[in-house]
Parts: structure tokens; C-alpha cells; sequence
């Protein structure tokens, strides 16, 4: 059965070391559905976070293949613990001054904010899990999306 | 020979090198590389290696072979490590230099094989600005590299150079490249080579656990029919003598691989010869019937286990046996993982070992060995190119280093030349490169001046190097080379006869130069052979002569390799071939 799996990869932060895990995942064959890189605790380390979809047997060898690469220092399955993941979008959506009150009224309840405001239209700023945002989205559909922009989700293991 | 015994001792070279002194990145190359004990390097100069190649004028102690291509280069660097066990070493220029050696680089990472790679690069003033003979190599080799390193600071080149012999050479052996800007070789530092490694993230097991090692002795202890595949890392590991010692305790039967052939002898009563696409009848047949399938040093490659879903089905437990835990489960499920070097795994398993009952399965594996061994059909009026094989192994007593091209040549030297030593076959198994035979051969002959070194060719590969003749000659490299002409590239010919019913297509290799005035051209001695009479003959004075001769056996056109088994199919449905 194949799972969605976030899995967080700590690297050296090298130059090219993004494109040697990308490549990876490209040449075996593993998919990646987001992948987010940035500094971590640690200065010379970065933190990949990359979501996957796979069988479990699959997920073995993505992170067997990935410790094979010598920037590569740990790699931990954040899926199988309880987990806080997060994405980041930003959407452009048309709003005419007319449509603005009935946008305001979703992004309210979504705890959004609006981060910019252009005479036609708004940019909404969202943070959550990526069915929060793939439900924000659905909602902003029907008044016209000039432009759509997601970081890819980050995560953490919670607690411990 | 090329290797020069240098007149210093080496703890004198040694001294010498370790100085602090302000030298240039080129200077701190060749010293590094001389204190990590390389005797040859193979390579060809060019604009963005001038300083490197300035630094070795004059430089007594540093010994370079200068090959005609290189891709010639990279294979000798090849064949010198899989001959030694030590790393491998080659230089490039940057751009079509250093892109002339992917082929190289590949077939070294598919096989296992220590090598260090140098290439050039443009200043790091230029790189990204589409400079002259620019090329993104550490890009382009990312995929078929353990590991690379672009040197953007002089002062961290003997570091780099340090870490890639140590990452090279430890766990799962395999290439690794470091590209030097031009502007990083010329300029001047301090040199300072450190002693030790620490690399965070690259601590391979080599240790096993314990547990899994006891688990795999309570198989053993159960198993009634139990087989031993052994590959490459068997041999790379140097562990052929635990081994020997694991097989007679234990009485399991073992199969070879193509890379693992020398690393168990084939004249061991236990041994079943190849498996896989044209391995033994009894090879495949124990893999097929054991009940207790141990993979060591070997990685289930699909033209060894076919396919994959019908391979070994009655094996109750699969114990793998590899320095590389990606390997494990990789291709089989796998009930007893053990992670580390096999010859460590091996004398572990050894102090308590306890042997199952295998006695009626050694007899059927004997009786089976008996009624199926490898045969062709001979023939009087044509040369076999097995006839040829078994000919090399009889007259030179099994003893020789053979390399070997890809292709029907390849599988019958696999086939009908026994080794009974590890690194005395030298083979491109896992990316199959044509053109690999003969400048592997150069390396292993450089590596081991006082043996005999055969290089096994087609009429085909050998047309992928052969400008190397030239650095036999010259250098006086006594490889004796051996083209098994068919006129034809033969693999494919049986394949499109097999499985592409006969339609021949683009195979054909007429207008092939004629090999002996070929090796005549570059001051070769060269010799051909037509019939069984000649090619004794032949062969005789090739062994007789000393230096580099080439002998051309004009062999039967349409010879097939067999046993064949066919791509779809499990690998007890062999093709049996037209020996009766």
C-alpha cells in the first residue's frame, strides 16, 4: 500500500547537495511531491524536508539510498510519529472591490491574512497543513485565481 | 616496465613530501597522491591540467602513463585497482577530457571499483560563464559517482584528496571525482596533509551484528539444501580464504557470480559455476531448489537472478550478506539482514560455525554437475571460439590475469577459463562497457609487472580502444592480447536470432581493420589463427614472446553462448544450447 510520508533529511550544507538528493529520488525512481530546504539548529547543516508517496518497502530504500550520500547525515520518517507539518501559500485572487467583503469572509475563517490589496485583486497569505491550503484554494476557485504559490510543507516530530 | 622503483626509501619520500612548504595546488596534488601510496597514474594532459602535468616535469618519483584516449585512461585506472585492490588513479582535462571518462566512471561505480578520479576545470573566475572546454563534471558525474568534490580553495585540496581515497576505498567501494579549477592549481599554499578522517554522515558498518550473524548459523544448522551465491564484494573484500574455510565447515554448495568468479575455486568440489542468463545448469538449478539461499558480497542483479519473481522460490529464508545496506531487500526480501564486510562477517561466522545435514543435496548437486557440465559442439574445419578459451586456460594453467571485453567472448571466458584466485578476471559486469577489455589490461599489467596479463576481446571492442596498442608498445606493456574475430558483434547476433527471429539487423562488422597489420602499425607483434592447428601455434609464440603481441583467432561466425536463459523467463528455462 502506498502512503504519503514526510521524511526529514539533515545534509551538510554543501554546495550542490539539493541536487544530489533530487537527483536521486529522480533516478531510482522515487517521487517527490514537495521538497523544502533551509538552514537547521546546527550552522553548516541544512534540514530537507521531503514529502513522498510510496509502500513501505519503497520508503526503506528511499532513506537506505539517501544515507549512501556522503552529505547526508540523518534521516527520520517524521510520518511515523506524531507530527506538525506545515506549508506556506500565497494566493493571488481576483476581488473586485464589490467580491471583497465575501474573500475577507474566508480568510477570517481560516485564519489567513491578506497581504496585499491591488485595485482588482488580493494576495491571501495562508499557513497549515496542505489540505487546509488545497481547502482554501477550493473556496478562492469560484473568483478567480490570478496566481498560486506553495512553499512545500516543513515539519517536525512533536514533543520529545 | 613503466613503474620506476624509486631510489629513496619511502620513509625518506615520505619526510620529504610532509614539509610544510609553500607549494602550488598542482605540487600538493602529486604529493598527496604519493603519500597515499599510488605508483601510476593514467591520464592525458590538456589546457586546464597544465599546471598539473608542469608539476610532474622532472618529478622522478611520480609515475604517469600517458594513454591515447581518455577513456583508455580511466579503464587502465580501472584494471589497475580491480588487479590490487588498491585505488585507482586517472587525470583529465576539463570539458571533453574530463566527459571522455563518464564511461569510465560508470562502470567503476556499477562494479564496486576504488577509483579517484582528477579532472581539470576552468578558473573558478570563469566557471558558470560557458568558458572554453567548460564543463559541469561534477554535475554530470553525480549519478555514477560515490562521491565528488569541486576544490574551490587551494588550501582544502589535500583534505579533499585525503577524504576521496578514504570514501573510495572503505564500505562499498566505488569512483570518486575531484575537479580542480585551473586558477585552485596554480595557486600557492602551505601544505599540510592531515592524518586522519573525519567525515560526519560516512561511517560504514563493516562490523556486523552479532545477533544476525547467530541467526544465519541457526539457518545453517536447519537448512537442508542450502546455496551460497557469492559476488564481487567476496573478492573485494578479500575474503576468498574464509570463504574456502565457511564451505568446507558447513558443506554448502556455491555459485559465483560474474564478478565474483576467482573469489571461490573453481576447482572445488562445492563450486557450481555461474548462475544467471548463461550460467550452469546446476547453478541455476540448486538456486531454484535450495531451501536456504545465502547472497554474499552480491547484489541480485537482474541478468543473475532473471526473473525475479520465480528466483529461488522454494528458499524458506534469504540471509544477505553486504557491506551496503541498501543492497539489502533491494531486489529480494531478505529474512536475515547482515550488514558489514563480508571477509569480517565471514571470520566471525567461522568460530562457530556448526555444518547442517547437506550430504543428499551434495550428491544431487554432484550428480547434476556430472550430467550437465558446460560442452559446445567442436568442430574440425572451424575454430570454436570455446575451443580458444579453454586453450588459454590449459596452457597457462589457470594462472593469467584475464580481462575481458563485453560480450560472447566475455561469457565464454566466464565460462570456460577456471579461476581459482581472486582479481585474476577482470570484467565490466554491471554496465557491460565495450571497449573496457584492453586498457584494463594495461592497468592490471602495470599493476603486476611479473604476471601473465591476457586481454580477452571481440572483434568489436577491441575497436573501441585499440588506439592503446600504441601505449603497449612503447612502454613495452607485455599484455598479450587476444581478438576472438567473428566478423560480427555476436551478442547481439544471438540475440536477434533468439529472441528477434532472425532479422540480422546493423550487426555486421565488415570492413574491421585487419587486427595483426592493426598491431603491426603501432609496433605490435601480431599473429592470426584460423584453425585449431594455427591457433596452438600462434598462441605458443605469443606466450614465447616477450612484450605485448596480438593474436587474432578467426573463430566460427555464428557461435551462440549457451545455456541462455531469455529475459521473462525463471532461470532453471534455460536454452541448452546445440552441444548434443
Amino acid at each position: 500500500m502506498s502512503y504519503k510520508h514526510t521524511i526529514s533529511v539533515l545534509v551538510n550544507n554543501q554546495p550542490g547537495v539539493l541536487q544530489r538528493v533530487s537527483g536521486l529520488f529522480g533516478r531510482r525512481g522515487f517521487n517527490i511531491e514537495s521538497i523544502t530546504v533551509g538552514e537547521s539548529e546546527e550552522k553548516g547543516l541544512s534540514r530537507m524536508v521531503i514529502v513522498t508517496t510510496g509502500d513501505d518497502k519503497t520508503l526503506e530504500q528511499v532513506s537506505k539510498q539517501l544515507y549512501k550520500l556522503i552529505d547526508v547525515i540523518k534521516v527520520v520518517d517524521l510520518s511515523a510519529n506524531p507530527m506538525v507539518g506545515r506549508e506556506l501559500a500565497l494566493i493571488k485572487v481576483n476581488a473586485e472591490p464589490s467580491a471583497r467583503p465575501e474573500i475577507l469572509g474566508v480568510v477570517e475563517t481560516f485564519r489567513a491574512a491578506v497581504v496585499d490589496i491591488g485595485p482588482s485583486s488580493l494576495i491571501v497569505q495562508v499557513v497549515g497543513d496542505s489540505e487546509k491550503i488545497d481547502a482554501m484554494t477550493e473556496l478562492l476557485k469560484p473568483y478567480g485565481i490570478k496566481e498560486l504559490s506553495r512553499t512545500g510543507v516543513t515539519a517536525m516530530i512533536r514533543g520529545k | 616496465m613503466i613503474v620506476q622503483t624509486t631510489q629513496k626509501s619511502k620513509e625518506q619520500l615520505r619526510e620529504e613530501l610532509l614539509k610544510p612548504d609553500v607549494i602550488t595546488g598542482s605540487e600538493a596534488l602529486l604529493r598527496s597522491l604519493l603519500l597515499e601510496d599510488v605508483d601510476c597514474v593514467f591520464g592525458y594532459p590538456g589546457g586546464a591540467v597544465l599546471y598539473i602535468y608542469d608539476a610532474m616535469h622532472g618529478n622522478p618519483d611520480f609515475n604517469h602513463l600517458l594513454t591515447r584516449h581518455e577513456q583508455g585512461a580511466i579503464h587502465a585506472a580501472d584494471g589497475y585497482a580491480r588487479s590490487t585492490g588498491k585505488v585507482g588513479v586517472c587525470i583529465a582535462t576539463s570539458g571533453p577530457g574530463a566527459t571522455n571518462l563518464v564511461t569510465g566512471i560508470a562502470t567503476a561505480y556499477m562494479d564496486s571499483v576504488p577509483l579517484v578520479v582528477i579532472t581539470g576545470n576552468v578558473a573558478t573566475t570563469v566557471i558558470g560563464t560557458d568558458a572554453f572546454q567548460e564543463a559541469d563534471i561534477t554535475g554530470i558525474t553525480m549519478p555514477i559517482t560515490k562521491h565528488s568534490y569541486l576544490v574551490r580553495d587551494v588550501r582544502d585540496l589535500p583534505r579533499i584528496i585525503k577524504e576521496a581515497f578514504h570514501i573510495a576505498s572503505t564500505g562499498r567501494k566505488g569512483p570518486v571525482l575531484i575537479d580542480i579549477p585551473k586558477d585552485v592549481s596554480n595557486d600557492a599554499s602551505p601544505f599540510y596533509y592531515p592524518e586522519k578522517v573525519e567525515i560526519r554522515g560516512y561511517n560504514p558498518t563493516v562490523q556486523p551484528n552479532r545477533l544476525q550473524v547467530d541467526r544465519m548459523l541457526e539457518a545453517i544448522a536447519e537448512a537442508e539444501r542450502p546455496v551460497i551465491l557469492a559476488g564481487g564484494g567476496v573478492v573485494y573484500s578479500g575474503a576468498a580464504d574464509e570463504l574456502i574455510k565457511f564451505v568446507n565447515a558447513t558443506r554448502i554448495p556455491v555459485t559465483t557470480t560474474l564478478l565474483g568468479l576467482g573469489g571461490f575455486p573453481s576447482a572445488h568440489e562445492l563450486w557450481l559455476g555461474m548462475p544467471g542468463m548463461h550460467g550452469t545448469h546446476t547453478a541455476n538449478h540448486a538456486l531454484q531448489n535450495c531451501d536456504l539461499l545465502i547472497g554474499i558480497g552480491a547484489r541480485f542483479d537482474d541478468r543473475v537472478t532473471m526473473k525475479v519473481n520465480g528466483f529461488a522460490p522454494k528458499a524458506k529464508k534469504i540471509v544477505h550478506i553486504d557491506v551496503d545496506p541498501a543492497e539489502i531487500g533491494k531486489i529480494v526480501e531478505t529474512a536475515i539482514p547482515v550488514v558489514g564486510d563480508v571477509k569480517i562477517v565471514l571470520e566471525m561466522a567461522n568460530q562457530k560455525v556448526k555444518a547442517g545435514d547437506t550430504s543428499a543435496w551434495v550428491d544431487w548437486v554432484k550428480e547434476n554437475k556430472a550430467k550437465y557440465p558446460l560442452t559446445y559442439k567442436d568442430s574440425d574445419t572451424e575454430l570454436k571460439p570455446q575451443y580458444v578459451i579453454e586453450m588459454l586456460h590449459e596452457t597457462t594453467n589457470g594462472e593469467a590475469i584475464v580481462t575481458t571485453d563485453v560480450g560472447q567472448h566475455q561469457m565464454w571466458s566466464a565460462q570456460y577459463y577456471k579461476f581459482n584466485k581472486p582479481r585474476s578476471w577482470i570484467t565490466s559486469g554491471g554496465l557491460g562497457t565495450m571497449g573496457f577489455g584492453f586498457p584494463s589490461a594495461i592497468g592490471a599489467q602495470v599493476a603486476n609487472p611479473d604476471r601473465l596479463v591476457i586481454s580477452i576481446n571481440g572483434d568489436g571492442g577491441m575497436q573501441m580502444c585499440s588506439q592503446e596498442l600504441a601505449i603497449c608498445a612503447i612502454n613495452k606493456i607485455p599484455v598479450k592480447i587476444v581478438v576472438i574475430n567473428n566478423q560480427v558483434l555476436g551478442m547481439v547476433r544471438q540475440w536477434q536470432e533468439i529472441i528477434y527471429d532472425n532479422r540480422y539487423s546493423h550487426i555486421d562488422l565488415a570492413g574491421s581493420p585487419d587486427f595483426v597489420k592493426l598491431a603491426e602499425a603501432y609496433g605490435v607483434k601480431g599473429l592470426r589463427a584460423t584453425n585449431k592447428d594455427e591457433a596452438r601455434t600462434a598462441w605458443k609464440e605469443a606466450l614465447d614472446t616477450p612484450g605485448p603481441v596480438l593474436v587474432e583467432f578467426v573463430v566460427r561466425k555464428h557461435e551462440n553462448v549457451f545455456p541462455m536463459v531469455t529475459q521473462g523467463s525463471t532461470i532453471d528455462q534455460m536454452i541448452m544450447g546445440d552441444s548434443e
